[in-house]
C-alpha cells in the first residue's frame, strides 16, 4: 500500500499562504506543530497539506510602536518570555506563555497556535483575553480583526472559516497602575495540562480598583470571563496593598460559580470548581501587587 | 557516607570511575533494542483486545494477509498449546491470547509487513468475533462471593484446590498470642489502606529484532533484565530446544522488574519463520502501559498494639493484592516482607486475587511497598499518639541479627539500627523543620537474592583483562564488575574491559532481579579472578624457577623471596610458553544474599487550598553492605525514592468501566518530572554482608519501599489528616482536608 501522502508547504508571505490554502482543500496551517504532530500520531487523519506559517516574517515579528504591541501569531512563546520589555508590561501573559509544555516546546509553541487549537486548557489564552488581545485574521483577500475571545467556540472548534488564519495579535499598552497575573493548577510542576487556570488583570488608582478582568481556563468548553468576580473587584479598596478577605472570598465564590467543568481523568468537577476559585483570588492578589508596584 | 564497621583498605572498591558505557549513553550512541536494524527487516504490529474480557469466537486474517506489504500473520494457532504443568503457560497466553482475551490490550494476532504503516493497516483489517464476558476490575469484586471467573485456568496456590478460582494465593503467618497481646495493650491503632496500580515507567519501551536462520535457529536482539530468561521463556513458548535460541542483550533503558519477563520475542520468531525475513517489534508507550507491567493494586488492614513506653507488642494484618489476569506470588511475598520490627506476637494473612487487567510484573521490591505503606503509617500514628520521636520508637523495636522475620527465620547481620541512627544523626534530621512544612519518617526493607551467575575473565597478552558476564548492565554493573576485578587482580580498573555477553558466549546467568547482579555475578567475577591468581602464581613460579607455593600475589605482582617481582603483564606476555592462554570461568549458585534496610526523611509542604504537596527536602539512608561504586549505589537509592514519590503522589491507572486504561500516556500517567523534586540526599550505610567477599548487599530495590509512608507521615504532621489511599493526589488531599 502506498501510504497517504501529506504534503508540506512553507510560504514566505501571507498572500502565498492564502493561495495555498484556497488551492488545496483539506490543507491546514500550523505554527509550532506542538499540537498537530501529537494529534496525527494519536490517529487523527493527516491533512492533505500542512502549511508552515513560521517562514512568513510577519507571523514571527514582535513590534512595539505607538503604544501598541503587534505579535506575529506564530512567534515562538520563548521569544515573548525572553522579551524583557514585553514581560515587564504583561508579566501574567508572559508567565502564561512560559507554562506551555516545556522549554523545548516553547521554542516552537505560539500564541496563535495555542488559541486556534481551541483547547479549553490552553495556558496563554486566559491572559491574552484578560489583556484584551485582538486577533488580525487573514480572510479572503483581506483581513478582519476580532477580539481574541471570539476565536475559540468549543473544544477543538473555532470561528475561523476555511482558509482563514491568524496573522498577528495586537495588545494596547496597559494604562498606568495595571498589573496582570496567570496561575494554573497541575499536579506536577511542568509538562502537564491545566486542570484549572485563572488570569486576572487589574487597574488600580488611588488604592481602589478601577478596572478588572477575570478569565478562567480549563473549567468550561471555552474560557470563561467571570463578570461577577470583576464586579466584586471594581471599586474594591486595598488596605496595606491587599484586598480584604471578603473581597477575595467573593472573587473565589464568583469564579467557582462560573465554572462549567467536566469530570475526566485530569480532574473532577468538584475539584476544578474549588481550585478555580482559589486560583482566581490568588491571581487577583498577585495582579494587585503588580499594579501597585508599577508593573 | 557512614562506615559502621572496620573495612579493609581497598584500592579500587569504593572509588568512582566513570562507567564504561556512560559516554555512549549520554551522547546517544549506545545501542538499545529499537536501534538495531537488519537488511530486509520487516516491521510488526500487534492486534490488541478492545475488551476487558471476552471469548474469541473467530479470528479472520484473510483480508489482512492480502494487504500490500504483508508478509506474515500469526495468532495463537501458530504456537503450541502449553499444558497446565508448564511454568511458562501464563507467559505464553499473555503474549498471544488463546480463545479468551483477559484484559484490554491483550495481544491476539500479529502482522509483519514491509513498513510499520502497512503492518498497522493490516492489523486493523483483522476481523475478530467476540462474546463479551463479565469484567472484574477490583480486588473487592474479584474476591466477592459468586464473582465471575477472571481466568478459567487459574487455581489457588498453597491451598487444596477444588477447581478454578479468582484467588491466586492465600497464606497466613502467625507467632505468639496476638489476642492476648491486644487485650493487654496500652494503645491500639488500626487503619485500612489502599494503593493503585502503578507502572514501572521505564523510559525504553519493549523492543526486539529477531532473525530465524535457515538452520532453524533464532537470533534475538532484545532489551531485558536477563537474556538467558528471554531465551528460556522464548524456547518454552515455542516448544523449542533451548539451544535453538540465541539472545544478544541490547542496552537496557530501565526495567525495575518489568523486564524480567517477555512479551514480544516468540511472536517475532514465528513471524520471522513464516516470512523468512528479520522482524522487528517496538512497542508504543500506549502498548507499554496497556499490556506490560504494572505492580499490583492493593488493600490492607493493619492493627498494631503498643505499650505506653513504645514497645510494639503485636501486629495483626490482612494484605490483599490485585494481581491482574494470571497467578502471581504478590500476596505471599507481601506477607514475607513484614520483617522490620520484633513484634513478639504476629498474625498476618495475605491474599492475591485476579482481575481483568494486565498480568502484573515485578516492580522494585515487589509487594513490599504496599505493605510498608500500611505498617509504617500505623507505626507513625503510634509515635504521634505516644508523642515519641518516630526514630526513637523504631529504634526501640527494630530487628537486629537473630531476630525473626515474619516467616520465622532469623535475620542475618543487618543494618536497620545503623540506618535509623544515620538519619537521626544526619544534618537533615538535626535541622529545624522549615517554616510551613512538616517532616516525615519511613523505613523499608528488601530481602535480596543470590541465584546463578557465571563469569569468564580473560587475561590478554598485554596484561589487560576482559571480564565477561551475563548480567545486563541496568544500574552500573559493568563498572562494579571491573572494580571488583581490579581489586582482586591488582591492576588499574581502566585496563579492564567489562563485557555483557550473549547467551552463547558466557555461562548461564539468572535474570537480574532481587538486586542480585553486583552480589552474585560480582562473586562469580571474584571467584574467577582468584582462580586466575592461583594460575598466575604457578606461571610465575615456572618463569622464576621456584616452587609454586613460594610465590605470593601482592598488589598485581608475583613476589618470591630473592627474586624481582613479576607484574601481571610480564606473566601474560609469557603465557604461550608457560601453558597457554590465561582464562578462567567461574559459575555459582550464590547463597547468603544480605537484606538491605533503608530509612527515609522527608520535609514537605501542603497547599491546603489546592491539596498540592511540595517536597522540600528528602534524605535516604540505606545499608549497601559495601558500596562497590558509591555513585551507582546513590543512583539506585535516588531512583527508587523518586519512583516511590511518584507512587505516593500522582501515579495511578485510571480504568473505565470496561477495563480500558484512560490515561495510557506519560501526559496523564504522571511520573514525577525533575522540577517536582529536590535533590534527593543520600547516606550510604555500610554494614558488610558476611556472605560476600567484599560485603555487598543488593541496593536496587529497597529505596522504593519507604517513600509512600514517609510522605503520608509528613502530610499527617502537616495537616493532622491521615492519608490512607494512594496516590495522595491533590483532589484526594483536598477532599480529606475538607472532611477534617
Amino acid at each position: 500500500m502506498k501510504g497517504r501522502q501529506m504534503r508540506y508547504a512553507a510560504p514566505a508571505t501571507v498572500d502565498e499562504a492564502r493561495t495555498l490554502l484556497s488551492d488545496n482543500p483539506g490543507s491546514q496551517v500550523f505554527a509550532g506543530a506542538t499540537d498537530l504532530v501529537p494529534q496525527i500520531r494519536a490517529g487523527r487523519p493527516s491533512p492533505s497539506m500542512v502549511v508552515d506559517l513560521k517562514r512568513i516574517d510577519r507571523l514571527t515579528a514582535v513590534l512595539h510602536e505607538g503604544g501598541q504591541w503587534t505579535i506575529g501569531a506564530a512567534t515562538p512563546t520563548a521569544d515573548l518570555t525572553r522579551n524583557a520589555e514585553f514581560t515587564a508590561m504583561f508579566p501574567g501573559l508572559s508567565e502564561a506563555a512560559g507554562l506551555i509544555g516545556s522549554d523545548q516546546i516553547q521554542n516552537r509553541s505560539s500564541l496563535g497556535g495555542n488559541l486556534a487549537n481551541a483547547s479549553p486548557a490552553a495556558d496563554s489564552v486566559p491572559a491574552l483575553i484578560a489583556n484584551a488581545g485582538q486577533a488580525v485574521i487573514a480572510s479572503g483577500d483581506g483581513t478582519r480583526t476580532v477580539p481574541a475571545a471570539e476565536i475559540a467556540t468549543g473544544p477543538g472548534r473555532t470561528s475561523l472559516a476555511d482558509g482563514e488564519f491568524i496573522i498577528e495579535f495586537t495588545l494596547d499598552d496597559p494604562p498606568a497602575g495595571t498589573g496582570d497575573a496567570y496561575l494554573r493548577m497541575i499536579p506536577r510542576t511542568e509538562m502537564d495540562i491545566a486542570i484549572a487556570g485563572a488570569a486576572v488583570r487589574l487597574t488600580i488608582a488611588d488604592g481602589t480598583v478601577s478596572d478588572a478582568t477575570v478569565v478562567l481556563g480549563a473549567v468550561a468548553p471555552t474560557v470563561v470571563v467571570v463578570t461577577d468576580a470583576e464586579a466584586a473587584l471594581v471599586g474594591a479598596a486595598l488596605d496595606g496593598g491587599r484586598f480584604d478577605d471578603a473581597t477575595l472570598d467573593a472573587v473565589a465564590a464568583a469564579a467557582s460559580a462560573a465554572c462549567d467543568p467536566i469530570d475526566d481523568k485530569r480532574g473532577t468537577v468538584a475539584y476544578r470548581r474549588q481550585v478555580a476559585g482559589v486560583l482566581a483570588k490568588r491571581a487577583a492578589t498577585v495582579a494587585a501587587e503588580r499594579a501597585q508596584n508599577g508593573a | 557516607m557512614t562506615v559502621t564497621e572496620d573495612r579493609p583498605n581497598y584500592k579500587w572498591v569504593g572509588t568512582r570511575p566513570i562507567r564504561p558505557d556512560g559516554y555512549d549513553k549520554v551522547v546517544g550512541k549506545a545501542r538499545f533494542a529499537a536501534d538495531l536494524n537488519l537488511p530486509g527487516q520487516l516491521h510488526a504490529a500487534i492486534l490488541r483486545s478492545p475488551h476487558g474480557h471476552a471469548r474469541v469466537l473467530s479470528i479472520d486474517t484473510t483480508a489482512a494477509e492480502a494487504m500490500p506489504g504483508v508478509k506474515a500473520v500469526v495468532t495463537s494457532a501458530d504456537f503450541p498449546e502449553l499444558d497446565a504443568s508448564n511454568p511458562e503457560r501464563d507467559v505464553a497466553e499473555n503474549l498471544m491470547a488463546r480463545g479468551v482475551v483477559l484484559y484490554v490490550g491483550h495481544a491476539l494476532a500479529a502482522v509483519a509487513a514491509s513498513t510499520k504503516a502497512e503492518a498497522a493497516a493490516a492489523v486493523a483489517a483483522i476481523e475478530v468475533e467476540y462474546e463479551l464476558l463479565p469484567v472484574v476490575l477490583s480486588l473487592d469484586e474479584s474476591m466477592a462471593e459468586g464473582a465471575p471467573l477472571v481466568n478459567e485456568h487459574n487455581v489457588t496456590m498453597f491451598v487444596e484446590s477444588d477447581g478454578p478460582s479468582n484467588l491466586a494465593t492465600v497464606n497466613a503467618l502467625e507467632r505468639g498470642d496476638v489476642d492476648a497481646a491486644f487485650e493487654a495493650a496500652d494503645l491500639v491503632v488500626e487503619r485500612e489502606f489502599e494503593t493503585a496500580w502503578v507502572h514501572q515507567g521505564y523510559i525504553e519501551p519493549h523492543a526486539c529484532v529477531v532473525d530465524v536462520g535457515l538452520d532453524g535457529k533464532a537470533d534475538i536482539w532484545a532489551s531485558s533484565q536477563g537474556h538467558f530468561r528471554v531465551r528460556s521463556q522464548t524456547a518454552a513458548v515455542l516448544g523449542w530446544d533451548t539451544a535453538r535460541v540465541k539472545v544478544t542483550p541490547a542496552e537496557i533503558g530501565g526495567g525495575f522488574g518489568g523486564k524480567t519477563t517477555i512479551y514480544l520475542e516468540p511472536v517475532a520468531v514465528r513471524l520471522s519463520e513464516k516470512s523468512g525475513r528479520p522482524v522487528k517489534i517496538v512497542m508504543s508507550r500506549e502498548e507499554v502501559l496497556r499490556a506490560t507491567g504494572p505492580a499490583p493494586a492493593s488493600k490492607a488492614r493493619v492493627r498494631i498494639a503498643a505499650t505506653n513506653d513504645g514497645e510494639l507488642t503485636a501486629i495483626e494484618g490482612w494484605l490483599g493484592y490485585a494481581v491482574g489476569c494470571t497467578n502471581d506470588m504478590a500476596g505471599f511475598i507481601g506477607a514475607m516482607s513484614v520483617a522490620s520490627y520484633k513484634f513478639p506476637n504476629l498474625k498476618l494473612e495475605a491474599t492475591a486475587s485476579l482481575t481483568n487487567t494486565p498480568k502484573s510484573a515485578a516492580y522494585r521490591a515487589p509487594s513490599a511497598p504496599q505493605a510498608a505503606f500500611a505498617i509504617e503509617s500505623v507505626i507513625d500514628e503510634i509515635a504521634q499518639q505516644l508523642d515519641m520521636d518516630p526514630i526513637e520508637l523504631r529504634l526501640k523495636n527494630a530487628v537486629v541479627e537473630g531476630d525473626p522475620t515474619a516467616m520465622g527465620m532469623p535475620h542475618p547481620r543487618i543494618g536497620f539500627v545503623e540506618c535509623l541512627e544515620a538519619i537521626r544523626e544526619s544534618d537533615h534530621y538535626r535541622s529545624p523543620v522549615p517554616e510551613g512544612a512538616a517532616r516525615g519518617i519511613g523505613t523499608g526493607f528488601w530481602f535480596n537474592i543470590g541465584e546463578q551467575s557465571s563469569a569468564t575473565v580473560n587475561l590478554n597478552e598485554d596484561g589487560t583483562a576482559t571480564v565477561i558476564t551475563g548480567s545486563p548492565d541496568i544500574g552500573g554493573s559493568r563498572a562494579s564488575m571491573a572494580l571488583m576485578a581490579a581489586e582482586e587482580l591488582g591492576i588499574d580498573v581502566h585496563r579492564i574491559t567489562p563485557v555483557v555477553a550473549d547467551t552463547e558466549s558466557v555461562g548461564f546467568t539468572d535474570v537480574t532481579e532481587g538486586s542480585r547482579a553486583t552480589f552474585a555475578t560480582g562473586m562469580a567475577v571474584v571467584n574467577a579472578c582468584r582462580e586466575l591468581i592461583d594460575e598466575l602464581k604457578a606461571r610465575a613460579a615456572t618463569i622464576l624457577g621456584v616452587d609454586a607455593d613460594a610465590v605470593d600475589w601482592l598488589d598485581g605482582e608475583a613476589v618470591a623471596d630473592g627474586k624481582d617481582p613479576l607484574s601481571l603483564a610480564a606473566i601474560t606476555a609469557k603465557a604461550k610458553g608457560t601453558g597457554g592462554p590465561l582464562t578462567v570461568t567461574a559459575s555459582l549458585n550464590a547463597g547468603g544474599a544480605g537484606p538491605s534496610f533503608a530509612v527515609h526523611c522527608c520535609d514537605l509542604a501542603v497547599d491546603e487550598e489546592t491539596g498540592q504537596v511540595t517536597i522540600l527536602g528528602y534524605t535516604a539512608a540505606q545499608d549497601a553492605g559495601t558500596a562497590i561504586h558509591p555513585s551507582y549505589v546513590e543512583g539506585q537509592m535516588q531512583g527508587g525514592t523518586v519512583q516511590g514519590i511518584g507512587w505516593a503522589l500522582n501515579e495511578e491507572y485510571i480504568y473505565d468501566d470496561e477495563g480500558s486504561m484512560e490515561n495510557a500516556s506519560f501526559l496523564d500517567y504522571r511520573v514525577p518530572v525533575a522540577s517536582d523534586l529536590p535533590m534527593i540526599g543520600t547516606i550510604i550505610v555500610e554494614v558488610p554482608n558476611p556472605a560476600h567477599p567484599y560485603g555487598v548487599r543488593g541496593v536496587g530495590e529497597t529505596g522504593i519501599v519507604p517513600p509512600m509512608a514517609t510522605i503520608a507521615n509528613a502530610i499527617s504532621r502537616a495537616t493532622s489528616v491521615r492519608m490512607t489511599s494512594l496516590p495522595m493526589s491533590p483532589p484526594k488531599i483536598l477532599a480529606a482536608l475538607d472532611d477534617r
